[in-house]
């Protein structure tokens, strides 16, 4: 299926981008993620998610595909929650200037399998946006925070 | 013979049932039994490359881990097909093989990988948890029509027929193209019968038990037809002989046709019992149930009629596809089969050209459910029926009244070669029409208007297949003159031990409470072929009819010692054999009583008096052909797509009935299943081959509040080739209801420029369909 969104994060580019591939800030914006740990071509971690009823640990990786400082960013990766079930598939990220910042869209195709497809797969768009939208206000807060922490 | 409905109080099960002292199989609890827990594919389609039990084996409690790896090295065999359309004069097709735990590649989700036993059911299911397969997806296909193309994923790399298992023809192509061409006006129509999920009440459920010291095998389990599964189980998969497995169902909440055939679950848990010297339980919880059950219907057709402005059908033309899903699995061929051939249905149609194709998918495996192949039949020809009447404005009663085979034309073949024995399709309509006050709805459509509702209405005919194999059941006299009865037939919800006992208390004069009734298990009943397809009434009821002249025929041998008269000259009357033209009798319970006393005549003519009986249907001897008539009408809120099914009638020829409220109960129970399909149910799989109605959140049954009250009437006109002149009656609401159902609706919306509906006709759909229908008219 395919999941697409926009959002402003209210800072110039180039900090937002620096956030984005910062994974401190990832762990701390991203819903439910107890680790994220980085390498050089991208991310191991594992998030706690809930998708109406299925309640599990995914572990995954996410590798970067393709990195365009301050425009693009091109994920693949893939997540196992055991018999939960598993999420594959790709995003593409890209960052624009706007009037409050940067607007940040993404589109993503995604293959959701086992209990996930099963028992949550109507409820993989709404809890994806809900997802997208906590992660940016917490990217927003922490950027935020950074600031007056500077000031 | 009597209606037993006439003097019973309830059934002589219920009171089992309602006190809650039935027994099924989770209630069984054998001492050191231990729990089963399935490891399922996640992927619709994938190489199986490796699979690590370490981890499992190491949890707490934890027994055995078991792969297709030891599938293979113990020698267990694969399941075929139980049989394939050839047995029925169809084409060889391609049967598949499959291994009960998947060897090297999945086909479908819910494919069996592996099973895990542990000492309790949470401490097994944790385990299988922890068993990782190396999976290597490959490409998926799930839509039947897609499949068949040049490029799509294959499922079977030795078909030479890529996924096509095989096509099935029936008619006459000629003949049907001449029609066609000089009919004045043909209609055409797109129709889908989605996958549906039998979702029987008690999920399948089986406990395996390896004795040892016997080197036998028992199985537990939620059967329909107990010695199929032996059969199955020992020539095919443990390759042993059929003595050595004893198959015991005792009572089944529900089949439907879901439990007429094994699963790979009634196998494993035996092999399973033998791995680990115990006996090994497994009971579907529900999402497995949605998961890994075979499913009914899943069929699609573009068919046509062709016929003339005075309403007389020349001919039908149809082309369908039937998705298989990964296997030929278990009676997958009957609904293949009467799809097609009960397409003709009540009318008198001179020419047909009907093929489907049979083709592998990457879903889970369709048998048979409730109707098996009779329901699309009847709704392909009910909806052509009706949009040929639409298109020429003619009442859809009366198109069907001047197309009805006449009673004076039976016995009557079909363009598809049943040959119907009985049947007055005529009166039948018109009984319906009366019943359904179908004169009277100019009333009702306007007061609908009124309140800004649309009504609709529907008048269907349907015919069913009734009777197939043969059957034996056998009635014992007990040493004090009490009787049991050893049914070669499967009751699970359908009251056998009532109808068959009230059967034989009468004819024999015997009070029903000193008759025992025995059924589903393999070693107390000789052979049996179980209950399906409406053909317990017919093949039960004619065998042991048979079964007591038999009995009675031995009785004789004894009185004719004690009453010293020629066998010949004896007569059985009101329960006493007496010499003809006599006052001399003697009552057959003090006759059967000297069967057993350990000196005098029975020392000649052998100890005990039992008798057996056999019946025979299709194959090789006729089945019976029960049909009936729906009326139905609706109304709908085009705001909101909401639905009310304001009236339902039905009428159902039964032939002979041998208990009113029990096949009323059964006529109720099909228009609930055949309604979930109309307006409810759908299995849907996402484009990966992903279940995505893995739950009752998004498998929709119906519920208390969907069901109209339904009119029952029966109408009895005898079936003139079974000596009780039944007809069967379990399948019969299910067969109608979907196209009476979706027929008023469209009625209903017609007008509104909506001309086409595909099941499950939910809210959503109608709303939709109404508002898309509003948008083109705006344009």
């Amino acid at each position: 299926m395919e999941l697409e969104g926009a959002f402003t994060v209210d800072r110039p580019r180039d900090e937002v981008w620096a956030a984005l591939n910062d994974a401190e800030v990832l762990r701390a914006a991203i819903p439910g993620c107890q680790t994220l740990i980085a390498d050089t071509d991208g991310y191991d971690a594992t998030v706690q998610l809930k998708i109406g009823p299925v309640k599990a640990k995914f572990s995954g990786r996410v590798a970067i595909a393709e990195a365009v400082p301050g425009e693009k960013l091109v994920l693949s990766g893939e997540g196992n929650g055991g018999v939960a079930g598993f999420a594959k598939g790709s995003a593409t990220v890209l960052l624009a200037d706007n009037e409050g910042g940067t607007e940040v869209s993404y589109k993503a195709e995604v293959t959701i399998g086992g209990k996930l497809a099963q028992l949550g797969s109507r409820l993989i768009a709404s809890t994806s946006r809900k997802l997208a939208a906590q992660f940016f206000d917490s990217l927003n807060e922490t950027l935020a925070q950074r600031e007056e922490h500077v000031q | 013979m009597k209606d037993s409905a006439d003097t019973f109080s309830g059934r002589l099960e219920d009171r089992r049932f309602l006190t809650g002292a039935g027994r099924y199989i989770d209630d069984i609890v054998l001492g050191r039994q231990c729990y089963m827990a399935l490891v399922l594919s996640p992927y619709a389609h994938a190489t199986i490359d490796a699979i690590d039990i370490e981890d499992a084996m190491a949890m707490p409690g934890v027994l055995e881990v078991l792969t297709g790896k030891e599938v293979e090295a113990d020698g267990l065999g694969p399941v075929p097909p139980f049989f394939m359309p050839k047995l029925w004069g169809g084409p060889d097709g391609y049967g598949t093989l499959r291994p009960i735990l998947a060897i090297d590649k999945v086909r479908c989700v819910g494919d069996r990988v592996a099973i895990v036993m542990a000492e309790t059911k949470d401490q097994a299911r944790l385990a299988a948890e922890a068993v990782v397969v190396d999976y290597n997806m490959l490409p998926v296909v799930t839509d039947a029509r897609a499949a068949l193309a040049e490029n799509a994923p294959r499922l079977w790399d030795d078909c030479e027929t890529g996924n096509l298992s095989c096509k099935i023809e029936m008619g006459d192509k000629a003949k049907t193209a001449a029609a066609f061409d000089k009919a004045e006006v043909t209609v055409r129509c797109h129709l889908k019968s989605p996958r549906v999920a039998p979702t029987s009440l008690e999920p399948r459920g089986c406990i395996g038990d390896y004795d040892s010291a016997e080197d036998r095998y028992t199985l537990y389990t939620s059967s329909q037809d107990p010695h199929g599964f032996r059969s199955v189980i020992a020539r095919n998969v443990l390759k042993i002989a059929e003595s050595r497995i004893r198959v015991v169902s005792p009572d089944v909440g529900g089949g439907f046709g879901l439990k007429a055939h094994m699963h790979p679950e009634d196998a494993l848990v035996l092999w399973a019992s033998r791995r680990v010297g115990r006996p090994v339980k497994w009971i579907a919880t529900r999402s497995e149930a949605l998961l890994t059950d075979t499913q009914g219907r899943g069929q699609e057709v573009e068919a046509e009629i062709a016929f003339n402005r005075d309403g007389k059908v020349l001919a039908v033309r149809a082309t369908a596809w039937h998705n298989l899903g990964a296997y030929f699995w278990g009676t997958a061929t009957p609904p293949i089969f009467f799809s097609l051939q009960l397409v003709p249905n009540i009318y008198d149609i001179g020419a047909v050209d009907l093929t489907t194709h049979a083709v592998f998918t990457n879903i889970a495996p369709m048998s048979v459910y409730r109707g098996a192949g009779r329901p699309e039949a009847t709704f392909l020809i009910e909806r052509l029926m009706d949009e040929a009447a639409a298109a020429i404005g003619m009442d859809a009663a009366t198109f069907r009244e001047i197309n009805a085979i006449r009673p004076e034309a039976m016995p009557y073949t079909t363009a598809t070669n049943m040959v119907y024995d009985s049947g007055d399709f005529g009166a039948m309509i018109a009984q319906c029409k009366a019943s359904a006050d179908w004169d009277g709805y100019a009333a009702r459509i306007a007061a609908s208007e009124a309140r800004g509702r649309l009504r609709g209405r529907s008048l269907i005919s349907y015919i069913e297949i009734a009777g197939v194999m043969n059957e034996r059941m056998e009635i014992k006299f007990e040493p004090d003159g009490t009787l049991t009865i050893l049914a070669g037939t499967h009751s699970h919800g359908q009251g056998h031990a009532t109808v068959f006992s009230q059967m034989v208390a009468d004819w024999l004069s015997v009070p029903v409470e000193n008759i025992r009734y025995v059924q589903g298990d393999t070693d107390k009943v000789l052979i049996g072929r179980g209950t399906f397809a409406a053909r317990s009434s017919m093949l039960g009821g004619t065998a042991l009819l048979k079964a007591k002249d038999a009995l009675i025929d031995r009785a004789k041998d004894m009185a004719a010692i004690i009453l010293e008269a020629d066998k010949d000259t004896l007569d059985f009357e009101e329960g006493l054999l007496k010499v003809r033209g006599t006052n001399k009798a003697l009552p057959l319970i003090e006759t059967a009583k000297l069967f057993y006393l350990p000196a005098g005549p029975a020392n000649a003519l052998g100890i005990g008096l039992t008798g057996a009986g056999t019946s025979a249907g299709k194959p090789g001897a006729a089945p019976n052909y029960p049909n009936g008539c729906m009326v139905c009408e609706v109304e709908v809120n085009s705001e909101t797509g909401a639905l009310i099914i304001d009236r339902f009638v039905a009428l159902d020829d039964a032939g002979r009935i041998l208990n009113s409220t029990i096949c009323e109960g059964q006529i109720h129970g099909g228009i609930a299943q055949g309604l979930g399909q109309a307006l409810l149910e759908e299995v849907t799989y996402d484009e990966d081959g992903q279940l995505t109605s893995g739950s009752f959140m998004d498998y929709c049954l119906p519920r208390a509040e969907h069901m109209p009250q339904i009119t029952s009437e029966l109408l009895e006109v005898p079936c003139a080739t079974n000596p009780l002149g039944v007809k069967g009656i379990g399948e019969s609401g299910a067969i109608g209801a979907p196209a009476a159902i979706v027929n008023a609706i469209l009625d209903a919306v017609r007008p509104r420029g909506v001309g086409a509906l595909n099941m499950p006709v939910t809210q959503a759909r109608l709303w939709a369909a109404l508002r898309a229908a509003e948008e083109k008219d705006y344009r």
